[in-house]
């Protein structure tokens, strides 16, 4: 059984597609190592002892991590890592951005989801070269995913990339990618105690952008409790005020995306 | 539930260093997990339950210390046990607080044999 996601299988197979080429690339996301040795017997030790680790658990990925933030400083990409519940409108709020920004700024998407290239092919058609990464059981992205997507990717230098994490306000939040800046996004259609009921995810974001306030009209939800609530989790955090639909306010999320690259 | 792939990143730690060590198997693990670290601890056991006995865990005693969270306040720089990333400080009420214990995940230690 694969120890990665309970699958039958030898590993969790991770698809990574280019919108528009199609050839397909499969990594297998964890080196499954079953070197047993057979027949090959250590006498050496007569008695159990102790090992020290003191190792961090996500070690592997968190060095993977800098050697992908390494990369991007390299080539001056800035790379942003776009969390949220599903639904809250993270490919709406790209599709507008690259529509908006295509033409000042050299923009890439990294596009995750368990399933379909549906969100590619619509960032596809807004204009940005992606890559669909597709996570099969798998809840999250992590680094050796993105560093396999962005060699894939061809990324050039003096680049922003998008990495749309998988729709999840919990799992992604504990796996440095090795992007620069971290944005949450939380739309008005959900409760406005997420920040509180999901924690984890709102304590590392720099940016918390609120998404279909074009709805604000039509719903209960308190903006400034909500930003109370995610203040509680994080008072560093950030708000940017959208509705990536109508483009009110993505103005000032451009200024704020123009200020944080420079 | 990305618990399962901690147990793995748990699993190739214990063992990459148990076969440098030459070791036939471990018998026992030690974990340190902060209470706000993000790992559901339940869903932890039941992931490692789970493919345990394909490792050389198979056999391994766990053992999990639970690392209480603390908080600081930055107004008032007053230190106090939370068992959530949102609490106000109750000496002055501000949001401003940091964790300074309690997102702790690391392999504390191996025994093996």
């Amino acid at each position: 059984m694969c120890t990665t996601c309970g699958c039958e299988g030898n590993g969790n197979e991770i698809k990574m597609t280019v919108f528009g080429e199609e050839k397909k690339l499969t990594i297998q996301n964890h080196e499954h190592n079953h070197n047993h040795s057979h027949g090959h017997h250590h006498h050496s030790h007569e008695h159990s002892y102790e090992i020290n680790l003191e190792t961090n658990i996500l070690n592997q990925n968190n060095l993977l991590a800098e050697r992908n933030r390494g990369y991007f400083e390299a080539k001056n990409i800035f790379a942003i890592n776009m969390m949220s519940s599903p639904g809250s409108g993270k490919t709406t709020l790209l599709e507008k951005t690259i529509k908006d920004l295509k033409d000042k700024f050299q923009l890439y998407v990294i596009e995750g989801d368990q399933q379909t290239m549906n969100d590619a092919e619509r960032i596809g058609k807004a204009g940005a070269p992606v890559i669909q990464v597709n996570t099969g059981n798998g809840c999250h992205l992590d680094a050796n995913m993105i560093n396999k997507a962005i060699k894939k990717l061809e990324v050039k230098d003096n680049s922003i990339i998008f990495i749309e994490n998988v729709g999840n306000l919990v799992c992604p939040a504990l796996f440095d990618l090795g992007e620069a800046k971290r944005i949450v996004i939380m739309s008005v259609t959900e409760g406005e105690d997420k920040p509180i009921k999901y924690p984890t995810i709102f304590e590392d974001a720099d940016i918390c952008i609120i998404n279909k306030t074009d709805l604000l009209p039509y719903l209960s939800y308190d903006v400034e409790l909500a930003k109370k609530y995610a203040l509680r989790v994080n008072h560093h955090l950030k708000f940017i005020e959208v509705s990536a639909t109508t483009g009110e306010g993505m103005e000032k999320w451009y200024d704020e995306l123009k200020a944080l690259i420079k | 539930m990305h618990e399962m792939s901690i147990v793995v990143s748990i699993v190739e730690i214990a063992e990459s260093e148990a076969k440098k060590n030459n070791a036939k198997k471990i018998t026992k693990l030690e974990l340190d997990i902060g209470t706000v670290s993000g790992i559901e601890l339940d869903a932890l056991n039941f992931a490692f339950e789970s493919i345990k006995n394909e490792t050389m865990l198979k056999n391994a005693q766990i053992k999990i210390n639970k690392i209480k969270a603390k908080s600081k306040c930055e107004d008032c720089n007053y230190e106090f046990n939370v068992e959530d990333v949102y609490s106000l400080c109750p000496k002055c009420n501000s949001y401003k607080t940091t964790i300074i214990h309690g997102k702790e995940m690391k392999v504390k230690s191996i025994l093996i044999d």
